[in-house]
């Protein structure tokens, strides 16, 4: 008798428990209504009609559309798309850079162009290996394609494959400038345990380089910061992190990485003010949900909410991009530690920067499960990377064993 | 220059992906010849296809969908074609609303058409936004004969063929009314209450004292005026309920339906309300009726087959019940002249009731939690 009502009242109570998280959800999920009346603006466009971007970019569809073949409009446009895709973080314009480049985009040898292009809107998409391929022809036909070299040196940097992105940057050596082949070398010296060899090069070619675009200077500065990080120097690193924030562009990867800092740093409340204006990017919503949450302020149910319906929809339509967020989130909003250590165990396959291996290292000491990262382990050894938090929860991790 | 920065600038930027994607989600139900559906499409996508923002002020409103509605329902309907036994499936917008997802405002369009013949399968071909964004995906929902399929449309999968099973009403029936049977069994606190209202049954107060029935006819008389009434009752409220009439926070439910069998139970030990028991469970069971509705709810209801499911798990609910009755009453009647009925059972158990509601009670009306599984 007594197991059933031990039985019953749990069913009642987790029945109770679905019930209060189905109203959440339905709240955050509203059903279809017809708005009050037809002055209510229902949707903000990120680019207005009348901006000089969307005057451009709808000249150059007009073009286009005139002759869908022609070359250099379809390469233009996709450049344009492109860009807007990073400081926007759309993917939407992935989709309509590769729809300008329809004609080429299944094409065994593309030119030259249109090859480079296509390879930039596959990994952006984590078709790592169709881009490495079409790069790796580009490279065969133009050796001096600063371009197709630097995205080689970017995708061997994300799978971790240290030889060939020292080759990639040593080829960019002989074609760019100073600043860009240091900066390569410095990228990948700094992340395999090099840090302060490669902040003093890169802080010493910037100087060097005189006056750059807010766009180097944002990803000089973010560089600087990670390494001072890796160097133990957070003083350092947030001066640099501020000199970052204070240029006047929008840059994901800078908040995200400032943010990442600050709530490593115990200071969850200057990451609200950073990211309140950026509800609509995944990446920046994570840290902004887990800050209002380390505050317990209110808006934090309503964001992981957010948060949750997001990341199922990419499981409905079949995308694994967000594995690393998604584990994170599982972690440290839901305290959901095994799909959280499922997923960067995933991610890892597929990605193998600092911050996937973190993931899977806290993920894994969650679990206390210690070969369940043991690839990371692998690669903190072979790597060297000096991060002092990544090491200190390797040795957490490792202190497990039996 | 521009390109050559951007490029190094990829370097720790390659793996970023800061956005959802564009999605459309198109629900279809196919019953008969009919089809029916709604497709939500984001306006950013709508407004980038056909444009939206007539003013280019940059700010979609309400008015200039409204404005386009023709042009949406043109647009996305050329792109959407369904077949049945080798002939399309015409169909055509019937309304237009808005709705809010986690990435932004989408138009949500409904949709009505027939196919020519009902066949064992339909054929779906999608193609919105192929030749402007080929990674745009369209997210289908399939339902038919009260089950539900997913789909993935894609460039690459534009075109797809669903087996349209038949599930037959009187499986149905007897699926719904399992989970009714299934849930009075396990609804712990709808027993209990009955119980209450039932331990009385073969007992007659006189003279301020419990004395034993006589004879087993007045006792099950008395069973069958209070099942019945509890019984109509929270059909009453199951049905309002479960057709959307009425909705009350399943907190409050809940917390009633605790305090119910507290009353109830108390009845027992100190009569207040006596003779009238079919009253109280009538009453009460308008309550329990709410909480029966949530199981409903959280079951799924078929929009097509509503009134089987719904009559199919009240009946499934009703024949727990009388099980449960039936093992009670003749056992009742058995003991009801025994010490261990008259002072054990009724009154220590209604005391023992009264106790475990209560807990219920506080357990749901402050959403905590005190006997841990």
């Amino acid at each position: 008798m007594s197991t059933i009502r031990t039985y019953t009242i749990g069913t009642v109570t987790d029945c109770l428990r679905a019930l209060v998280l189905a109203s959440l959800a339905v709240t955050a999920h509203a059903a279809p209504y017809v708005p009050k009346d037809d002055s209510v603006v229902l949707e903000h466009l990120p680019v207005k009609p009348g901006d000089p971007i969307a005057r451009e970019l709808r000249q150059l569809r007009a073009e286009l559309a005139a002759n869908p073949r022609k070359r250099d409009t379809a390469i233009r446009l996709a450049e344009r798309y492109f860009s807007l895709a990073n400081s926007e973080g759309d993917p939407r314009y992935v989709g309509y850079a590769e729809a300008a480049l329809k004609p080429w985009w299944d094409l065994a040898e593309p030119p030259l162009d249109a090859l480079v292009m296509r390879a930039i809107l596959k990994q952006y998409s984590h078709d790592f290996a169709g881009a490495t391929q079409d790069l790796e022809a580009a490279t065969r036909e133009d050796p001096e394609n600063a371009r197709a070299w630097s995205w080689r040196a970017a995708i061997d940097m994300v799978q971790a494959n240290y030889d060939g992105a020292r080759k990639d940057c040593l080829a960019l050596k002989k074609i760019e400038s100073d600043l860009f082949a240091v900066g390569c070398i410095a990228y990948l010296d700094g992340t395999t345990g090099k840090a302060a060899a490669a902040y003093r090069e890169l802080s010493e070619a910037y100087a060097r380089s005189g006056d750059s675009s807010p766009e180097v200077k944002v990803w000089v500065l973010t560089r600087l910061a990670e390494m001072s990080l890796r160097m133990g120097n957070p003083k350092q690193a947030e001066e640099h992190f501020r000199a970052a924030y204070f240029e006047p562009i929008n840059d994901q990867f800078l908040l995200g990485a400032y943010s990442d800092f600050l709530l490593d740093q115990g200071r969850p409340h200057e990451v609200i003010p950073l990211l309140v204006d950026w509800f609509r990017s995944d990446i920046l919503l994570l840290r902004l949900a887990i800050a209002e949450k380390e505050l317990k302020a209110p808006k934090a149910a309503e964001h992981i909410e957010a948060l949750r319906s997001r990341f199922d929809a990419a499981a409905l339509r079949g995308d694994k991009l967000h594995q690393q967020e998604e584990a994170r989130f599982n972690l440290y909003l839901l305290g959901n530690k095994e799909k959280a250590l499922a997923l960067a165990q995933e991610n890892w396959k597929l990605q193998r920067e600092p911050r996937d291996a973190r993931i899977l290292l806290e993920a894994a000491l969650a679990m206390k499960n210690p070969s369940a990262a043991k690839e990371v382990l692998d690669w903190l050894e072979r790597s060297g990377h000096e991060d002092p938090g990544l090491r200190r929860t390797a040795q957490q991790l490792k202190a497990l064993k039996p | 220059m521009r390109a050559l920065i951007a490029a190094v600038l990829a370097l720790a930027a390659a793996s970023a992906f800061a956005h959802k994607p564009s999605d459309s989600y198109l629900a279809i139900s196919v019953e008969g010849t009919d089809v029916s559906g709604q497709w939500d499409i984001a306006l950013r996508d709508l407004d980038f296809a056909i444009g939206l923002d007539d003013n280019g002020d940059g700010d979609i409103t309400w008015g200039e969908v409204k404005a386009h509605q023709a042009d949406i329902a043109a647009y996305s309907l050329a792109r959407l074609k369904l077949r049945s036994a080798g002939a399309d499936c015409p169909v055509h917008a019937t309304a237009f609303l808005a709705d809010d997802h986690s990435d932004g405002a989408y138009s949500v369009m409904r949709f009505e058409g027939a196919c020519a013949a009902e066949a064992p399968a339909i054929e779906i071909s999608y193609s919105l936004f192929a030749d402007i964004d080929p990674q745009h995906k369209g997210l289908l929902r399939l339902e038919h004969g009260g089950g539900t399929r997913t789909g993935i449309f894609s460039p690459e999968r534009a075109t797809q063929s669903f087996e349209l099973e038949k599930i037959s009403a009187l499986t149905q029936f007897f699926d719904y009314a399992r989970e009714g049977v299934w849930h009075i069994w396990v609804g712990f606190d709808h027993i209990l209450f009955l119980l209450s209202l039932l331990l009385p049954a073969v007992l007659v107060r006189t003279g301020g004292r419990w004395q034993a029935v006589e004879r087993f006819a007045p006792a099950f008389w008395d069973v069958f005026k209070i099942v019945t009434s509890f019984t109509v009752a929270h059909s009453i409220t199951l049905s309002l309920a479960a057709l959307g009439v009425i909705s009350l926070p399943s907190r409050l439910v809940e917390s009633a339906i605790a305090i119910s069998v507290v009353l109830a139970a108390l009845n027992n030990v100190f009569p207040l309300v006596h003779g009238r028991r079919w009253m109280v469970a009538f009453f009460f069971g308008l309550i329990h009726g709410f909480g029966f509705a949530s199981v409903l709810r959280d079951l799924g209801l078929p929009q097509n087959a509503l009134l089987i499911a719904l009559v199919g798990f009240n009946l499934g609910v009703e024949g727990g019940q009388l099980a449960i009755v039936s093992t009670f009453l003749p056992v009742a009647f058995g003991l009801r002249a025994t010490w261990l009925y008259r002072r054990l059972i009724f009154i220590g158990g209604s005391l023992a009731i009264v106790l475990v509601a209560g807990i219920w009670l506080v357990e749901r009306a402050f959403n905590m939690k005190i006997i841990t599984p």
